[in-house]
């Protein structure tokens, strides 16, 4: 393959990218007063007290399964001393937000920041609304705020044991100034975060309602089923509609750039005309590519003589040449498909100079943006209604779904269309997680001492595509994540990158190059420990004594997994540490591997820090479903391609975990050292990779270099 | 004309004998409880009851539920009470994003009205369902827990 491939990037990207993130720096709207938006009692944008006093506690951030439309109204409530049991929570609307000059913040759903980067305004909102409600009730009694104090959505004039509700007084303080600056509560006065708290919007899911984009449901509503060109950056020449032509439901066939869209009065029946439509594609350059050619195309970025350098610390080849023994090692990672469990789907309703979404996005400012786009009208002409998402895991953020949506909504104006991808468009027109290959080589000194590392690292960039500006010098650092800021000390360090963007898009997967990079890194650092002769878990506590965090992880894990105690016959260890997305997580693995290759995972122990943890039940889900998201990926994750097109089609060659293969025992251990707001959407899944991988070879002997285990001659026992 | 009870409620609708009975649901009767996921039979997301047999909706023609019952997830509670199997989900916090979980509960009922007290391998064999958020060591202890309260109540 030659390197004439420049980065995937498909037009529409440039639309949600460019106005996505700093949507609110291109706008030029008059900024209300909150007083005069608000209809109920709004106390701050995010509070909402009602006279019977519920409360409602607005969410910027999409919902897709992570649990923070429950965890971030803790955060408010925590300091609003509001009863708990009377939230209820409402997705903040992005027409709303541009009125008011982006008063929510950002409303972006990806790297595990909704919690850590919202924490601080949701609570400073939630204790200005609190001082509201006092000041309020004290105005009632005529007493000083200082003697009244909130809890349970009761304020108590403490003195003259008087009490009010909030309801009672939220009409009066919602006319009151908010408090420029609030003290926060100290962390050991939390009555909310830190206990499991049921989640809200459990109960609803149980009941099978309405929630999702694709339960969207409008009077007049049309369906449309989408065809896009197979090869990735190929284009539409023609389609001959013929066969559809008088069948019944057909309202209309729409050509886009790179797609075919029929338009029918229900799903089923437009995507049965799709599949006769005779479709000519101009597949571009691309229509030969496979995944050999595009392994070798990244490939070269290995061998290349001159690429960046990202780091270089000492002098590597000095401590090669005085090594007692030197150890090389080559790591590949294919592509992955997101496979969230509803397909890709917008629904748009395009009326004028109006435009109506209705998306399961992670990023609805950026939906918003695509919107008016693409409809080419002003932003403040757009309205985007968020839905809870079937699964995100990243797919969600890139706006591909919604610019066609609105496309296809034009083509029938006045009408609102629902545009559902199946499976097959789903998996074969993803953002795929980026092949990536590395190289290693490091230098052992007579005391099995880590003296010297060099990184070549050969991968796509997301960030090429997304954000080419935070390339410098031809570095993504990003891509290097858990390479570039590994924790270990190594006191000649020398890391190069080599961007190698093939014709597949690529994109943010859960955990993201933290997916890869460590099963790379951690599976290296076992064996480099191997080749020194030097337990797993000691070689690299000795590497992280300047790491206190990353060192009480990994403590945190082999003491929990009993590391180093005798196991059953047959049964091995393996370990792993790493830091992502603002937290900390270690895993150990047990495992038994037969003759045969059957491999059973006996015992998954996941220590993970990240600061505090808001909702303790909420945390551990993310460390099961890291698991299974990370285990799935592990055994059986791989996106082919042949003729320039993905190969796999639906689950039955993409295979999910399933229940009967989840490991039974999972313990999630969580340490949270305080002090910092680290993620948990992601970071467990980081080790689980090598953890496993280094179990294996534990129990075999063999050094899986290469994902996932089903090429590598294993299969669940 | 097809003829179909849909969680009690007499249906007809016109359409092709061969849609399928999930999008006949979906889209004709605005029943949304039953979820499309892979179209294949493979994911199990639209799992409803056909005569008290859990079938992939997505895969079964209309034609074949004609003056047949049909029972979703719409249409498990019982005068305003929640089935077991939903309090069980409620009660050990099961959903993540939730969208597998209509087919998963579909599922779940079906396996314990068949089988009062399944063990770890009856639930592996019956629960065949995909959760992309990987919720199922909750969805096994829900099992569990919704068996013990069947049983306790019909003892």
């Amino acid at each position: 393959m030659s390197s004439s491939f420049r980065p995937s990037r498909r037009d529409f990207l440039k639309v949600s990218t460019a106005l996505g993130g700093g949507l609110a720096l291109e706008l030029t709207v008059p900024v209300r007063s909150l007083a005069a938006e608000a209809k109920a009692p709004e106390l701050t944008a995010w509070i909402v007290v009602n006279p019977d006093n519920s409360v409602v506690i607005r969410v910027a951030r999409s919902e897709m399964g992570q649990g923070s439309s429950t965890g971030l109204p803790m955060l408010v409530a925590e300091e609003l001393e509001c009863d708990w049991t009377k939230v209820r929570t409402e997705f903040v609307s992005t027409a709303e937000q541009i009125r008011r000059n982006r008063v929510w913040g950002s409303m972006a759903t990806g790297g595990s920041r909704s919690i850590r980067d919202s924490q601080e305004y949701l609570r400073q909102a939630g204790a200005a609304a609190r001082e509201m409600l006092v000041a309020a009730a004290a105005q009632r009694w005529k007493v000083p705020a200082s003697e009244c104090d909130a809890a349970n959505g009761v304020i108590t004039h403490t003195p003259s044991r008087r009490k009010l509700r909030f309801g009672q007084v939220a009409q009066g303080a919602s006319k009151l100034e908010p408090p420029k600056e609030v003290k926060l509560k100290d962390p050991r006065e939390w009555n909310l975060i830190g206990k499991p708290a049921h989640r809200l919007d459990i109960p609803d899911k149980v009941r099978g309602k309405p929630l999702f984009g694709i339960d969207v449901q409008l009077p007049d509503m049309a369906y449309a089923a989408i065809a896009q060109c197979p090869v990735f950056r190929g284009r539409l020449v023609t389609v001959a509609d013929e066969r559809i032509k008088g069948l019944r439901g057909l309202i209309k066939v729409v050509k886009l750039e790179d797609a075919v869209a029929v338009v029918a009065d229900n799903w089923w029946r437009a995507n049965r005309m799709l599949k006769l439509l005779a479709i000519e594609w101009d597949v571009g350059p691309n229509g030969g590519a496979s995944t050999e050619s595009i392994r070798e195309f990244v490939r070269f970025g290995l061998e290349d003589s001159s690429v960046p350098v990202a780091r270089n610390d000492g002098n590597v080849e000095a401590a090669f040449s005085s090594a007692a023994k030197v150890i090389e090692s080559e790591y590949y990672a294919p592509f992955l498909n997101h496979a969230a469990m509803e397909p890709m789907n917008c629904t748009a309703l395009v009326k004028g100079d109006r435009v109506e979404v209705w998306a399961p996005t992670q990023n609805a400012e950026s939906a918003h943006a695509t919107a008016a786009a693409v409809a080419g009208v002003p932003l403040e002409n757009v309205e985007v209604h968020l839905t809870q998402l079937g699964g995100g895991f990243g797919r969600r953020g890139f706006q591909d779904y919604t610019h066609q949506a609105v496309a296809i909504a034009k083509a029938v104006e006045g009408r609102p269309v629902k545009l559902l991808w199946s499976r097959e468009e789903d998996m074969q027109h993803d953002y795929y997680r980026p092949m990536t290959l590395m190289r290693f080589k490091a230098a052992l000194d007579s005391g099995g001492r880590l003296t010297a590392w060099r990184v070549r690292d050969a991968s796509h960039s997301i960030m090429a595509g997304v954000r080419p500006q935070e390339i410098k010098e031809g570095i993504d650092r990003h891509a290097l994540g858990g390479i570039v800021d590994m924790p270990y000390e190594v006191p000649n360090l020398r890391i190069e990158f080599a961007m190698r963007n093939s014709h597949v898009p690529v994109g943010f997967m859960r955990t993201v190059f933290h997916s890869q990079n460590p099963f790379m890194r951690e599976s290296f650092v076992d064996e480099l420990a191997h080749a020194a002769g030097k337990d797993p878990y000691e070689f690299r506590r000795a590497m992280l004594q300047g790491r206190p965090k990353d060192l009480a992880v990994l403590d945190a894990a082999a003491k929990s997994s009993g590391w180093g105690s005798p196991l059953p016959a047959g049964v091995h260890r393996g370990i792993a540490v790493q830091d992502s997305h603002g937290s900390y997580a270690a895993a150990v693995f047990e495992v038994s591997v037969s003759g045969a290759g059957e491999l059973d995972i006996r015992r998954v122990v996941v220590a993970v820090d990240p600061g505090y943890v808001v909702n303790p039940d909420s945390a551990e889900a993310q460390v099961q479903s890291c698991v299974a998201y990370g285990l799935t990926s592990v055994l059986w994750g791989e996106i082919t391609l042949k003729e320039g097109r993905v190969e796999q089609s639906n689950f039955h060659d993409y295979r999910i975990m399933r229940i009967a293969e989840m490991p039974r025992r999972i313990e999630a251990v969580f340490v949270p050292s305080g002090g910092f707001w680290g993620g948990l959407g992601e970071t467990p899944l980081a080790p689980l990779a090598p953890a496993l991988c280094n179990a294996i070879f534990a129990a075999t002997g063999k050094r899986i270099r290469s994902l996932p285990l089903k090429n590598q001659g294993l299969r669940l026992a | 004309m097809i003829e179909l009870t849909v969680n009690g409620k007499r249906h007809s609708v016109d359409v092709e004998p061969e849609m399928p009975l999930l999008w006949v649901l979906r889209d004709v009767l605005d029943v949304k409880g039953p979820k499309f996921g892979c179209g294949i039979a493979q994911c199990g997301a639209c799992t409803v009851h056909l005569n008290g047999e859990p079938v992939r909706s997505c895969s079964v023609p209309v034609s074949a539920a004609a003056d047949q019952k049909v029972l979703t997830i719409e249409g498990l509670a019982q005068r305003g009470q929640l089935h077991p199997v939903q309090k069980a989900w409620i009660d050990h916090e099961v959903p993540q994003c939730g969208y597998c979980q209509s087919g998963q509960i579909m599922a779940a009922v079906a396996l314990l009205g068949k089988n009062r007290d399944p063990s770890d391998k009856d639930i592996d064999a019956a629960m065949t369902n995909i959760c992309r958020c990987g919720t199922y060591a909750r969805i096994r202890t829900a099992i569990h827990a919704a068996a013990k309260t069947l049983k306790s109540t019909k003892a």
